[in-house]
C-alpha cells in the first residue's frame, strides 16, 4: 500500500487536508481526500451551507492560435466556437463512433479556449486533442501549474463575494471572469457540480494555499468546511449528473446518456457527428435514467435491473440519497422501460429491491441556477 | 483507533465479546472508519445458525458494501434492531451501541483461532 501512495501525485492543497484530518485515498492518480468528517456531514453541509472541494486533480488544456476556436469546436459536440468571450460551456467530446473520450468545460477566453477535463482522462485526452490538432493551434498542457476549488452551496456567493468583489454576485450561470497575469492569474466561474449555487475557483499552484486560507477566512462567519469526493459523488448524483467511467464512457454516446442537450447536431463537422446523426435518426438504444429505491438497500454499479423478472438495464450509479432520504441510481434502461414513473426492479445482491423511474435530477431541491445537468469528477 | 484488549478479533474486522455460551458481535473501530458513513446493515433472523467464517450479513456504506463474517458458529439469539433505524450506531460507538448479533456459540473452541488485541493491532499495522 505505501509503496503504490509513494507514486500518487499530490495536489498543493494536500498539506490542508492533512492538517484537517482528512481521510486521503488513491483517485486518478492523485491521493486524495475522500472524506474529513463523514460524506453525510459533508453532504449536508453543501446542501445548506458551504462547502469547499480540491478539484486541483482536474486536468487543463488550453488551445491557442488563429485556428482554437474552429478546433475546439470540432473535438467536441456543443457549441464553443461562437460563444461570447467569459462564457463557460459542458460538453462531451467524442470518438468517431459517438462513444464518449470525455466529458469537459470549455472556458471561451479571448481567442483561447480553456478546457478542463477528468483527471482520469487527462493523458488520454491530451494524446487526443494533440493527435487532430490542425497547424494553427498550439495545444498546452496546464495541468500541474493550476490549481482548482469548488466552493458550493447556497451561501457560497457571500463567501467568494467577499474575496473577489460584488462583480462575483453579477456571474450568470456558466459564466466567468479572470483577473490578473502570470503568478497573479485567477479564473472564477459559477458553475459546479453539486446542485447548488457555487463557483470554480482556478488559481496557479504556487498561489493555491493563500486561496485556500482566504476562502476559508471569507467564510468563517456561515458554515463552511472542507468536502472530499465521496460527498461529491452523492452530491452530483442526486442531481444524476453523469461521472465518467461510470455513468459514461466510450462505449455510450451522449444521447443516451440524456445529454442530447449538449449535442448540436446542426452545427458544422464534429468528430462523431455522423454516428450521432445515426443515433438520432434511430433513436436511442437505451436511455440512462434516475431510479429511486424502495428500503434501505443500495444498488450498485453493475447491478441487474428487471421489470416484472425480465432484463431491462443496469445500474452505473447507485449510493444513498443523503438529501432525498432513500437510495438513488442512476441505469441505463430499454426507452420503453426509461420513462418517469415505470416501476422496475433492482437486483442488489440477489435479492429484488423495488425502484421507480423518477426525472433527472432525482433531487430537485438544490440551489443551483439550472437543472440541466452537467459535468464529470 | 480503539482496540479494547479484552475483546476477540478476526482478519475481517469483526469483534466477539464472549459472556459465557454467548458471544456478541460487531465490527472493529477500523473497520467503521474504513467503510464511512453506515447506511444499513443486514442481519440474520434470530434462530439463524451461523458457521465461522462464512457470510452472515451486509453493511452498506455510502460508498461501499462489505460482507460480514461470522467469527465463532452458533445460532443467532438476538440482533441489535436499534441499528434498523440507526445504522450511524455502528460509526459512533463500534464495541458498544454497535453490536450486531449476539450467538449462542456451537464451538467454543472456535474462540483461540481468533485474534487477541494485540494480534488484531500487529495485523492492522499492515494498513495503518
Amino acid at each position: 500500500m505505501l509503496d503504490t501512495t509513494s507514486t500518487l501525485k499530490r495536489t498543493p492543497f494536500y498539506a490542508r487536508h492533512v492538517a484537517l484530518g482528512a481521510k486521503m485515498v488513491p483517485f486518478a492518480g492523485f491521493e486524495m481526500p475522500i472524506q474529513y468528517e463523514g460524506i453525510v456531514a459533508e453532504h449536508r453541509t453543501v446542501r445548506g451551507g458551504v462547502g469547499v472541494f480540491d478539484v486541483s486533480h482536474m486536468g487543463e488544456i488550453r488551445l491557442q492560435g488563429p485556428g482554437a476556436r474552429a478546433y475546439a469546436n470540432r473535438l467536441v459536440t456543443n457549441q464553443v466556437d461562437s460563444i461570447p468571450e467569459g462564457k463557460a460551456v459542458y460538453t462531451p467530446m467524442c470518438l468517431e463512433s459517438g462513444g464518449i473520450v470525455d466529458d469537459l468545460l470549455v472556458y471561451a477566453t479571448g481567442t483561447d479556449r480553456l478546457l478542463v477535463v477528468n483527471a482520469a482522462n487527462f493523458e488520454k485526452d491530451l494524446a487526443w486533442i494533440q493527435s487532430h490538432a490542425p497547424s494553427g493551434v498550439t495545444v498546452l498542457d496546464e495541468n500541474e501549474e493550476t490549481a482548482q476549488l469548488a466552493v458550493q452551496g447556497p451561501h457560497a456567493e457571500d463567501v467568494v463575494a467577499r474575496i473577489y468583489g460584488e462583480r462575483v454576485r453579477e456571474l450568470e450561470f456558466y459564466t466567468f471572469f479572470e483577473d490578473g497575469k502570470g503568478a497573479d492569474w485567477t479564473l472564477v466561474s459559477r458553475t459546479g457540480y453539486t446542485g447548488e449555487d457555487g463557483f470554480e475557483i482556478y488559481v496557479k499552484a504556487s498561489r493555491a494555499l493563500r486561496t485556500w486560507d482566504r476562502v476559508f477566512e471569507a467564510g468563517a462567519p456561515a458554515l463552511i468546511r472542507a468536502i472530499g469526493l465521496g460527498a461529491r459523488d452523492t452530491l452530483r448524483l442526486e442531481m444524476g449528473y453523469c461521472l465518467y467511467g461510470n455513468d459514461i464512457d466510450e462505449t455510450t454516446n451522449p444521447l443516451e446518456a440524456g445529454l442530447g442537450w449538449t449535442v448540436r447536431l446542426n452545427k458544422a463537422a464534429f468528430i462523431g457527428k455522423d454516428a450521432l446523426v445515426a443515433v438520432e435518426q434511430a433513436g436511442p438504444k437505451r436511455k440512462l435514467a434516475g431510479l429511486t429505491l424502495e428500503g434501505e438497500r443500495i444498488a450498485r454499479h453493475g447491478a441487474e435491473v428487471t421489470h416484472q423478472g425480465t432484463p431491462v438495464g443496469e445500474v452505473t450509479s447507485g449510493s444513498m440519497g443523503i438529501s432525498i432520504g432513500k437510495p438513488v441510481a442512476m441505469a441505463y434502461l430499454q426507452p420503453d422501460h426509461a420513462r418517469t414513473g415505470s416501476k422496475l426492479e433492482v437486483l442488489t445482491r440477489g435479492q429484488e429491491t423495488p425502484a421507480s423511474v423518477v426525472g433527472r435530477p432525482m433531487y430537485p431541491g438544490g440551489s443551483v441556477r439550472s437543472p440541466k445537468p452537467r459535468r464529470a469528477t | 483507533m480503539k482496540v479494547p484488549p479484552e475483546l476477540k478479533y478476526t482478519k475481517e474486522h469483526e469483534w466477539v465479546r464472549v459472556r459465557g455460551q454467548e458471544a456478541e458481535v460487531g465490527i472493529t473501530d477500523f473497520a467503521q472508519g474504513e467503510l464511512g458513513d453506515v447506511v444499513f446493515v443486514e442481519l440474520p433472523a434470530v434462530g439463524t445458525k451461523l458457521t465461522q467464517m462464512k457470510g452472515f450479513g451486509t453493511i452498506d456504506a455510502v460508498k461501499t458494501v462489505s460482507d460480514l463474517f461470522a467469527p465463532v458458529s452458533g445460532e443467532v439469539t438476538a440482533i441489535n434492531t436499534e441499528l434498523k433505524s440507526n445504522p450511524a450506531l455502528i460509526n459512533q460507538s463500534p464495541y458498544e451501541k454497535g453490536w450486531m448479533v449476539r450467538v449462542k456459540m456451537s464451538s467454543p473452541e472456535e474462540l483461540e483461532k481468533l485474534l487477541s488485541s494485540d494480534d488484531y493491532q500487529k495485523a492492522l499495522g499492515a494498513h495503518a
